[in-house]
């Protein structure tokens, strides 16, 4: 909660932590009464990654030789996992677009509420959808043969960590939707820097099989520390310093632009 | 105490003055009206009064309470419905009205008690448990109202209310402000109309370009503006003359012919019924056939003509909302 903290004091006025996790409360339940409503991002936002896990096992799994892993699904799952909660995050810049475009962030900003938790409101449903999410591609994976080969507690500690760093994504997908002029722009924005990010990266092959400097790149990608904490915790090896660095990703995402995105948004009108 | 006060508000973007020192006196209990073509600067002075834009120059008040230091209070006192309509799509009315009153902290059973109240208020009550995308565009701006006054606001903000919505949701919508006013809360309405104006408020001030260029009542601005018009055209050319000292009894001002006809008159009356009849009679009994009789009111383009030299259209032709 000192993230909460020290972001009530970026607003306007210092209001009282009470206001801010009240708020954002009453912020989050808006976006998850109308989450079953709206359908067709249900749908969207499960097949898509469920499609992920079975297109790129049954394409790739038979066909892709990774050292020290008799089992490519193995390998892989994590890295579908970390793709598939980065890319939840995208919802974040798109919903705040959407009530930008439809005149209700001016209508927000104009009630005696705690400004930041709009947005954080906004992030932790963004969050509590990605969970669902997670789980139903969690099961899907199980069925197809994926299983936790460390300790359970280590399996939850790889999803804490994905789910972390996605929520650090999301603050990143606010300010874009704060920035963008149309629901449109977000949709391109939010997503297309995705691409790059989890493909150079660790996430479906070997860095070491890349060319020199794209190797460079897709080492220094917090992505792939991501992927690569998560892959050995879920496969019971040892983790070096990927959990680590993934955290400090994490908590530095957060930091960084939840502080930016509250600063915006108290100048952001339709 | 005035319920707005505006001091030399400026507010610029890159080379546009969206406003260029307004300033401006709302009484308490009263209903203000904002009169100005696309690009005026409307949108921008709710926007600055309301705390959602902070100002190149100058100052605002609400009750009191200055804008830009404590726009925290300031949002305790005031209800905004912005110029499109700001509601949840996917909730329903009542939910709209309720989620309102969640923000405000409101208990549960006065959360219920308040949306009930404002949907029969609003005509809403049968629409109340429909999600708010089936409701058409009046009612959707009646509820977007609506959620404005859950907290009872002193100083209401009503941006182009009526803007986009057929004659017959806009009488309605009409009904609905006036009797807001009636209640004691102020309000500050944005308007394109003129005669939305004349109706509803008891102030206007018109803009253009980010400044005041007349204030008052809706009489002393049409009284400046020329008030309404009477055009007269007739039969036979000949009988010009006799039309013009026939009529001229029954008109205000001056009756002139019109520079493009030789069989047409126009000339100023006072507003209100019962002239026509009159002129149509005394045209009669000069011997004089008519071939129309029309009542000209003046329109925002006029009071722009009048009072700026210029079209409304040229005024405001790089207005949009960004
Ligand atoms: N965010 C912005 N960035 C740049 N220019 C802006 C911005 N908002 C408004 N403007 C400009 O400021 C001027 C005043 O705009 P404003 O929206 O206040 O006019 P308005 O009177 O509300 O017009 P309309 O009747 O079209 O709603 C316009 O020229 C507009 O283009
Ligand atoms: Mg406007």
């Amino acid at each position: 909660m000192a993230i909460a903290r020290s972001t009530a004091a970026i607003g306007d006025d210092v209001i009282g932590l009470r206001n801010v996790i009240t708020d954002s409360m009453t912020e989050a339940g808006r976006h998850l009464r109308i989450l079953p409503r709206n359908v067709e991002l249900l749908i969207f936002a499960t097949i898509q990654p469920v499609m992920f896990v079975l297109l790129f096992s049954y394409i790739f799994g038979g066909s892709i030789q990774i050292p020290g892993y008799d089992d490519y699904d193995q390998y892989l799952m994590p890295g579908i996992f970390a793709q598939s909660v980065v890319f939840g995050s995208a919802f974040t810049s798109i919903g705040i677009a959407e009530d930008l475009s439809k005149g209700l962030i001016d209508r927000l900003r104009s009630l005696p509420i705690a400004q930041s938790s709009v947005l954080i409101g906004r992030t932790i449903s963004d969050l509590l959808r990605n969970i669902i999410t997670f789980v139903i591609m969690l099961v899907v994976a199980f069925l197809i043969g994926f299983r936790f080969e460390g300790s359970l507690w280590a399996a939850l500690l790889a999803t804490l960590l994905l789910l972390f760093f996605s929520y650090g994504l999301s603050w990143v997908q606010a300010l874009i939707g704060l920035s963008v002029s149309s629901v449109e722009a977000a949709n391109s924005a939010g997503f297309i820097w995705m691409f790059p990010m989890t493909f150079v990266s660790s996430a479906f092959i070997d860095t070491s099989t890349l060319p020199g400097w794209l190797q460079e790149v897709a080492d220094a990608n917090p992505f792939t520390h991501l992927t690569n904490a998560a892959r050995a915790l879920y496969n019971g090896n040892p983790v070096g310093n990927s959990v680590w660095l993934s955290l400090a990703w994490s908590v530095g995402l957060v930091a960084v632009f939840a502080t930016l995105s509250i600063r915006k948004f108290n100048e952001t009108s339709s | 105490m005035s319920a707005v006060v505006a001091e030399g508000l400026k507010k610029h973007y890159g080379d546009t003055r969206a406003l260029d020192g307004l300033d401006m006196e709302v009484a308490q209990g009263t209903v203000y009206g904002l009169l100005g073509p696309n690009g005026a600067g409307k949108t921008t002075a709710v926007k600055v009064m309301t705390t959602l834009v902070k100002p190149t120059d100058g100052r605002a008040w609400i009750d009191g309470i200055d804008v830009a230091e404590n726009p925290r209070v300031v949002r305790t006192r005031i209800g905004l419905t912005g110029q499109y309509a700001a509601v949840e799509e996917r909730l329903t009315g009542r939910e709209n009205l309720e989620l309102i009153g969640r923000y405000f902290h409101h208990a549960g059973t006065e959360r219920s008690a308040r949306a009930i109240e404002l949907l029969a208020m609003f005509d809403l009550t049968e629409a109340g448990d429909r999600v708010a995308n089936t409701y058409s565009g009046g009612m959707r701006r009646r509820l977007d109202i609506a959620m404005s006054l859950v907290a009872r606001p002193s100083v209401l903000f009503l941006d182009e209310p009526t803007t986009g919505l057929d004659p017959r949701s806009r009488l309605a919508m009409w009904d609905f402000i006036e009797r807001l006013g009636d209640e004691g809360t102020t309000v500050l309405l944005t308007t394109q109309y003129l005669e939305e104006a004349d109706y509803l408020a008891e102030q206007i001030m018109v803009i253009d370009r980010g400044r005041k260029i007349a204030e008052g009542t809706s009489d002393q601005l049409k009284d400046q503006i020329g008030g309404d018009k009477v055009r007269v055209t007739i039969v036979k050319p000949e009988n010009i003359q006799r039309a013009k000292e026939a009529i001229a009894p029954l008109c205000v001002g001056t009756v002139e012919q019109d520079p493009q006809s030789a069989l047409t008159l126009t000339a100023p009356i006072n507003a209100g019924g019962g002239v026509v009849p009159g002129i149509i009679r005394a045209l009669d009994d000069a011997g004089v056939d008519v071939v129309d009789v029309e009542v000209r009111r003046p329109t925002l383009d006029d009071v722009f003509l009048v009072l700026t030299g210029h079209a409304a259209e040229a005024a405001g032709g790089d207005g949009e909302d960004g």
